[in-house]
Order: structure tokens, then sequence, then C-alpha cells
């Protein structure tokens, strides 16, 4: 038996160019530690990118990357899958990557199902461009490109890879290095197409985007962590919940003493309904696999 | 009312030319794919044009769902599907009416004469019935009452009407073989095999074609005289005399992706949208049999994308698609061309712009294919020139993007895909050894280091252990492949990338004179489809003594070595080509030779006579 791999056997010999304080750094992190974790040989890991900040991802990782082209890397990645299937497969891209100029190729890699593991890197920004508002934007966000503020509604990330079809959906937080360690290993688990949206502060054009979501000490009011068949229950004294409102098809946030922890809704990621109701809750914000496919 | 010795007189002259024409359900398509197959069971040298609507079930007997079917076959070589028919049979007024043009004078003129009522006089826009007229006087017109005569055929068999009259087409071939005294037997062999599941049909199909064979020898007409077996070049001359059989420019090629495949040891993922009219090659490969996997993609730039993506892993990457497609491919051309990685791409070229005429063959995409893309991105480009050539060229192809790892582009055309010809198969173990010529890495591994003489950067798939390296679009420096700015470095790069491809010109065959003397009064440039077309216009005006030759490039970029000295050979130098004059500019621009073009963009091939009239009225200018 090999000695185990380190973070730093997953470390290239080039410097990284992100600005101080970037998502990106904690990303890579993570990503290192969790390659360490899986243990496969740099030799048989394979990271596709497409352009833009989070596009510098493969030069970093001391595996085989290839840096290909805006929007691309979902449909790039396919043709080494298709041609590879032993490897193991990771597509790093941003929002402007997967949701406006690669949409076509993230909704169809999707259905398709390949085992690739696909990370959105959403920052909701165009960074490399500097500072350009993105189909992720909040309506109102002001930026070079829209000085009187968006008008568009944004994409929700898992409500389109829901109505893709993905078998795998999970969402965790760039600052968050113990939770997003976790699902990035799940998503590597999943045989299929995983989509994990990982929200990223761009401290340069974006800072605060999230806001309260990834403060430290806001967390835990706005944030609710999933654990698979567990009542859903967040803030900081565990006192709030969600009940699922079947009628409307929405999860609503209550105080479990009103309710009971009985009637509170469970996490299970299996349930098609939920997963959608999910998607769309913005307060509080869902962290963890918010959907898997039966079966899968 | 039937002149037989004018008919006999002139199919003597030459090769002869069988036209079909009816409505888009007539089965117009498979009368002609069985007439092909006794003409190469005959062991007669031919090549058949299918011309088939765009539309896929246009209303019945409306001029715009007519369906032809042409073949020229003969004992001579045979270059073309011919420019005029010595027969034309019409299904209907529609089908007559748009054909009619095409059918020589004196030509033989078979029509379904009970098809000319007034419904379907009106269909085809006609206010008269040209039966009624003096088509007689021009053409031995030959009435028949082919739907009544089906009909009554196949009256004893329990089949419906409407069953029945759809095996006209088979009465018709029927007809045909005794008129070009071939034998049925293998015809009806094929009906067996085909309709195996369906008896009704397999009895209907084989009795129109035994009563119109029947019926043929009741009329007062004197078959066509035999035309002698044809021993092509190319047969395989050693061992026991092989099968002749026929093949489309989409077989042909489909084939080739097969042997490159075979010869490159390597997996080929072909890559693919549906376009008019590449996707018939998406489905030659849909098997997935021989090596070769297809992957149908969500748009032209993921086909690209995912060709490249199996370049870089280790198989070899292709994609196909036509003119709009390949516009849609070039930004990922670029990649590819910057990360050197191989990559086949073809284009079967049809009438431009945008939709343009989607199944008419057109030469316009000449210029997109060598210049047509952002930055300084030379990118090889080869034309196969006959649908049997539609092979080799692929073989070429991948020993140009192994060997340099670069993309390679393959400029086929609607004409070349559809048309056909026999062949003899080729002998794939024969073919250049392609998994000879991958660029393995040296020690002290460098991804963007080049071999000396080819300078192609080794090919290292990921999965390759202890190599893991990146790649991508961004400037690489020299040897390393790092992330660089430099500006010498990127002229550096930029010179390398140009340079590698320039060297394929001295690597590969030098340009030569296909027909003709090496000097003379008239050059004829061209390249693709037009082959045939060229060859046989240049030997008719060779036979008049006139001093023409005929040079055609297969590999139109870069320019093959020796073209500039063959071309001093020459007072003047004339380009044919299918569309505004694009080689010509080439040439002239790459050679500073006045080069002359002679363009054609009617979304048709040249006719043989067409273009030996320009050429003459070209020398005696």
């Amino acid at each position: 038996m090999n000695e185990p791999l380190r973070p730093a056997d997953f470390t290239s010999d080039q410097e990284v160019r992100w600005c101080p304080g970037c998502g990106d750094y904690a990303i890579l992190k993570a990503m290192r530690q969790v390659l360490a974790e899986i243990g496969r040989s740099p030799d048989e890991v394979v990271c596709v990118s497409g352009i833009g900040c989070a596009a510098r991802f493969p030069y970093y990782l001391s595996t085989y990357g290839f840096h290909t082209i805006h929007g691309r890397a979902a449909a790039i990645a396919s043709g080494v899958k298709l041609a590879r299937p032993e490897l193991d497969v990771w597509v790093v891209g941003g929002d402007g990557d997967f949701l406006a100029i690669g949409g076509n190729h993230t909704a169809h890699v999707l259905r398709r199902d390949a085992d690739l593991n696909l990370l959105l890197f959403n920052n909701a920004i165009y960074g490399l461009t500097k500072g350009q508002a993105s189909p992720t934007s909040p309506i109102g966000t002001q930026t070079p490109s829209s000085p009187a503020g968006t008008s568009e509604q944004p994409v929700n990330p898992p409500l389109f890879a829901l109505g893709a079809g993905a078998s795998f959906i999970a969402r965790s937080i760039d600052a968050r290095q113990k939770h997003l360690p976790e699902i990035l290993k799940r998503a590597h688990q999943h045989k299929g197409a995983s989509f994990v949206e990982i929200l990223q502060n761009c401290p340069v054009y974006n800072d605060g985007v999230f806001g309260p979501i990834t403060d430290k000490q806001e967390g835990p009011e706005t944030v609710i962590e999933l654990e698979d068949g567990a009542p859903m229950i967040f803030g900081r004294d565990r006192d709030k919940g969600l009940v699922f409102n079947a009628a409307e098809g929405r999860l609503e946030a209550v105080r479990v003493e009103e309710v009971g922890e009985a009637a509170l809704a469970r996490h299970m990621p299996e349930n098609a309904a939920q997963a959608f109701a999910l998607a769309r809750l913005a307060a509080p914000v869902p962290i963890g696999v918010l959907y898997r496919r039966a079966g899968d | 009312m039937l002149d037989t010795s004018r008919s006999r007189a002139s199919s003597r002259a030459g090769p002869l030319v069988v036209r079909f024409a009816g409505d888009s359900g007539d089965g117009i398509q498979l009368l002609g794919a069985e007439f092909s197959k006794s003409t190469a069971d005959a062991d007669t040298g031919f090549m058949t044009f299918p011309d088939y609507p765009a539309e896929i079930r246009a209303p019945a007997g409306t001029l715009f769902g007519v369906s032809a079917f042409q073949i020229q076959f003969g004992a001579d070589e045979i270059l073309t599907s011919g420019d005029a028919a010595d027969v034309l049979v019409a299904f209907n007024p529609a089908a007559l009416k748009s054909n009619l043009h095409v059918l020589k004078r004196g030509g033989l003129l078979i029509v379904d004469k009970g098809t000319f009522e007034r419904r379907g006089l009106q269909k085809a826009g006609l206010d008269e019935n040209p039966l009624d007229g003096d088509l007689a006087a021009s053409y031995q017109l030959l009435p028949l009452d082919i739907t009544a005569q089906t009909l009554e055929a196949l009256a004893a068999l329990d089949i419906g009407r409407k069953q029945a009259v759809r095996a006209k087409n088979f009465w018709v071939l029927g007809l045909i073989f005794w008129l070009f005294d071939r034998d049925p037997a293998k015809t009806e062999g094929w009906i067996a095999r085909r309709f195996a599941a369906d008896m009704s049909l397999r009895e209907a199909n084989t009795t129109a074609l035994k009563a119109g064979h029947a019926f043929a020898e009741t009329l007062e007409l004197a078959a066509f005289p035999g035309v002698a077996p044809t021993r092509r070049a190319g047969a395989r001359e050693h061992g026991a005399p092989p099968a002749r059989e026929i093949v489309s420019g989409t077989q042909a090629m489909a084939l080739g992706i097969r042997a490159v495949a075979k010869r490159a040891e390597r997996d080929v993922l072909y890559c693919s949208y549906p376009i008019t009219p590449a996707s018939a090659l998406l489905h030659a490969l849909a098997s997935g049999e021989g090596g070769v996997r297809i992957f149908q993609a969500e748009d032209e730039i993921a086909a690209a994308c995912a060709a490249i993506g199996a370049s870089y892993a280790g198989a070899i990457g292709m994609t196909a698609s036509s003119g709009p497609g390949l516009s849609l491919k070039t930004e990922a051309l670029g990649l590819a061309v910057s990360c050197e990685l191989p990559l086949i791409v073809i284009d079967v070229q049809r009438a431009g712009p945008s939709t343009g005429m989607p199944t008419k063959p057109e030469q316009s995409d000449l210029t997109l294919a060598i210049h047509g893309r952002h930055g300084e991105a030379p990118v090889p480009v080869l034309a196969p020139a006959t649908p049997e050539d539609c092979f080799a060229i692929m073989v070429e192809a991948a020993e140009i993007a192994i060997s340099a790892m670069t993309p390679v582009i393959v400029l086929s055309d609607a004409y070349l895909a559809n048309a056909a010809s026999d062949w003899v198969s080729p002998d794939i173990d024969s073919l250049p050894h392609l998994a000879g010529l991958v660029q393995h890495p040296q020690d002290g591994f460098q991804p963007f280091a080049r071999d000396a003489e080819t300078l192609a950067r080794p090919w290292v798939a990921p999965g390759t252990p202890g190599l893991a390296h990146r790649i991508g679009g961004l400037e690489k420096e020299a040897g390393s492949g790092h992330i660089s700015y430099d500006p010498d470095n990127h002229a550096e790069m930029v010179r390398l990338r140009a340079e590698k491809i320039a060297r394929l010109a001295g690597r590969r065959a030098a340009a030569e004179i296909s027909t003709g003397d090496k000097t003379g009064d008239l050059l004829v440039v061209g390249w693709g489809s037009t082959y045939g077309a060229i060859r046989k216009a240049v030997q008719e005006l060779r036979a008049e003594g006139r001093a023409v030759s005929h040079l055609h490039l297969r590999q139109l970029w870069p320019l093959p070595g020796g073209i500039d000295k063959i071309m001093s050979g020459f007072k003047k130098i004339v380009c044919p080509e299918l569309n505004s004059g694009q080689l010509a500019g080439i040439l002239r621009g790459e050679l500073l030779l006045p080069v002359e073009p002679l363009t054609q963009v009617t979304g048709q091939p040249f006719r043989v006579g067409d273009l030996k009239a320009q050429l003459e009225r070209r020398l005696e200018s």
C-alpha cells in the first residue's frame, strides 16, 4: 500500500493568481483535501474548466487539467469521459460559464447523466471581464453594464438543474470548510452527473452579495444545513424549522415550539416535490444535498 | 411511334444515362438503387446521383415533391452521373414537367399515361396535357399505363389497391431490366430478404417485377445493346476477382473512418449534431461497429468540443457538419489549434449562405475552412475528388492529424455524399500504420516539446502515469507549456504552429497533373467533387487536339509542393468551382499568378458540356 495522499500532492507548481480574499482559494483548499481523501492518483483525475476566474482552477491542481473555452467545459468533459470512462472527471465553471454562454451544455450534460462532477462557482458576477452582471445577479445589481441596476430575473441554479433532470443536486458555501469537502465527496460518490452550486464571494466586484448567508454570525439564522432523514431545523438555538405546505408545494419557516418537532418536514433527498421546494426556498437558504434521484 | 433504330444508334456511341423521376412516395430512390446493383452485377462501371427535395413528404403530385434518380453507366471510365439522359421514366405529370429538360433529343421517354388526368395535370400546373402535344416529334414517346398494368398484374393477390399501386416501381424496374438485358433473379432474391417479414409485400413486389419484365417483351421495342463490362483502375489485381460493390461518398467516408480506428489502433469518437446533408454519415456510423462510436451532441459547438475532449483523452475525435455548423465550430477549432490536438472536422458543403439550399451541392466553404478562424490558426484542408475517394481522404486526414497534432478539415459536399459509383473495397491492412505516427513523450517530458522533423508535440492522454500536466487556450511557453504572456514567446509559438502546417507540403505528395501534358495552352485547376466533370471535359478537348491539362487538388491547405512549377508550364490557368471564385482567389494570393475563375453557383454540379464550352471560350480569348 502506498503512502496516503496529502492535499500537497494535488498542488501544482503554478502560482495562484486570484485576488486576495477571493472565495476560490477556499474552494481550492477544500478540493485538494477531498482529492487526497478520495485517494486516486493525480494521474487518474482530470479537471476541465471553461473561461473566467473559476476556470483557472485546473492550473492549480497537480492532476491532468484542461482549460478550455467559455461555456464549453461540460461538452469537452463529456468527450473526455466517453473516451476514458475510468478517469475521475471534474468540471469547473462560474455562473457565466454554466448558466449563460454554456447553459445549453449544462442542461444537456445533466439530463444525459454522464458520470461527471460539475462544480458551479456562483459569485453572481462576471469577474475576469471586470464586473458585469451575470445570470445569477440579483435584480437591481448595479454594474458597469447595468448602471441603473439589473431588471432581469436571476437564474436559480438548483431549479435549473432539477428542470434539466439532474440526478444529484447539492449546494455549499466557499467558506464552510467542513461542509464543502463533505459535499464534494458525496458528489464524487454519486454515479452520474453531480451538480454542486458553491456560493462564492467576489471581494472585488460583488463583495457580500450573499450577505448574511455567508456571514459567520448570521449564518445559523439564514442557512439551513440539510441532513438526510433528519427534521429540517435551523437557527442559532435550533429553534426554527421548516414545514412542507403540500397544497402550495413550498417549504415554510416556523418556530419549532409552535408546531412541535414531529410536524417538521424531514429531509428526504429523493423526494422530488420537496427538492423543488428546497430549490425555491430563499430564507433560509438550504445547503447540502438538495436532491438525489431514487436508486442512484 | 417508336423509332428504335435511333435509340440503338445513340446508345452505341458511348455510355448511357437513365433517369427515373416520380413522386417522393413512388419509391424512386429504391428503384434507382436496385438498378444500380444490377449494373454492378453486370460488371459495368457507373455513377449515380439522387436528386430529391428537402421536404420529407411533400404533397403528392406537386412539382416540389418530385424525386429523381440518375445513373450513367458504360464501358468507358464513368466520371459523372451524366449531363443528359438517354432514357427518362416519368411517373406523373409533375415529374415530366420538371425533368424533361434533362432528356436528350431523340431519347426514350416512358410516362405513366394514366396519371395524366385533370387532377394530376392541375397539381403540376399544366393547362394542357403534354401527351396530346408534339412530344413525339422530339422524343421516342412511350406512354404506358404503368399504374393500371401494375394493378392488373396484382389483381389476383390479396392486397389493397393502395399497396398494389406502391409496387409500380418494381414493375418499372422489370421493364427497364428487359430493356438493358439485366437478370431480375438477384433483385427477386433481394425482395425476398428485404420483405421477409411481410409475405404480401414480398409477393406484390416480385409479381410486379416479373409483370413489368414480361410486359416489355410484348412491346415492339428493341432492347438496348449490352454494355461491355468495364475493368476500372484501382481494382485489386491479386487473388480472386473481387466483388464489385456500390458505394456512395457517405458510405465510403464511413468505411474510411472505421479504417482509421483500425490502423490507428485507437477508438474514434464521432460527434455530430443533425444537419443536412451531413447527418447521413452519423446514421452510417450509428451501429458503433469497428471501433467507431458516435455521440449525438446538443449542438454543433458541443459536437466539436466533445470531439476535442475525446482527442485530449487519447481517442481520435471527429466531428462533422455542413456550412452553418462549421461556422459554429470555429471557436472550438481555435482551441484545438492552440492546444495542438488531433481532430478531424468534416464539412459536407451545401449551397449557402445561411440555410441556403440544404440538399444542393456547393463549394463555398473553402475560404471559411482555410481562413475562417480568430487569431493565427492555420489548419490543413483536404477535399475528396470522387465518392470512393471519400474513403482514402479520411485515412489521409488522420495521418496528418496524428503526425502533426493538428485539426484537419475535410471538405466534402452534397454531391459527393449522395453520388454513388462502383468500387472494389480497399485492403485496410495495406493502409498506412497510423498508430506508428503517434509522437510519444521523451525523457524529461514537456507537453510542448517538439519533434525536430514534424514539429509535433507529444500526445499524452490523461491516465498516463507520472505525466500529469495542464493545457489550455492561453498562450503557452514553448516547451514547458506554462501560461506565458512573453511577447517573443508568442511570436515564436505563432511561427511554430504555422511552420508545422507549412512543412506538410514537403512531407506529402507533390502536385501532379491528373490528365494531360505537363505544359500546354490551358491548365484547368479544380478541387473536390468537380473532378469527374472537369476530367471528362478536358479529355474531350484533348481528343479534339487542344493542349489542355487538368490539375486536381485534394490538398487545399497547405498548397501541395510543386504547384507553382506546374502552373508555370501553361499559358493560361482557369479554376472551375461551384462558388464565386474562392480557390482562384487563394491561388492568386499565394502564387501571384493570373488564375482565372470559372464559377457556377446554381446548387447543381457542373455539366460536362457547359464546362467544355466555357473552357473552349477561354482557349480562344
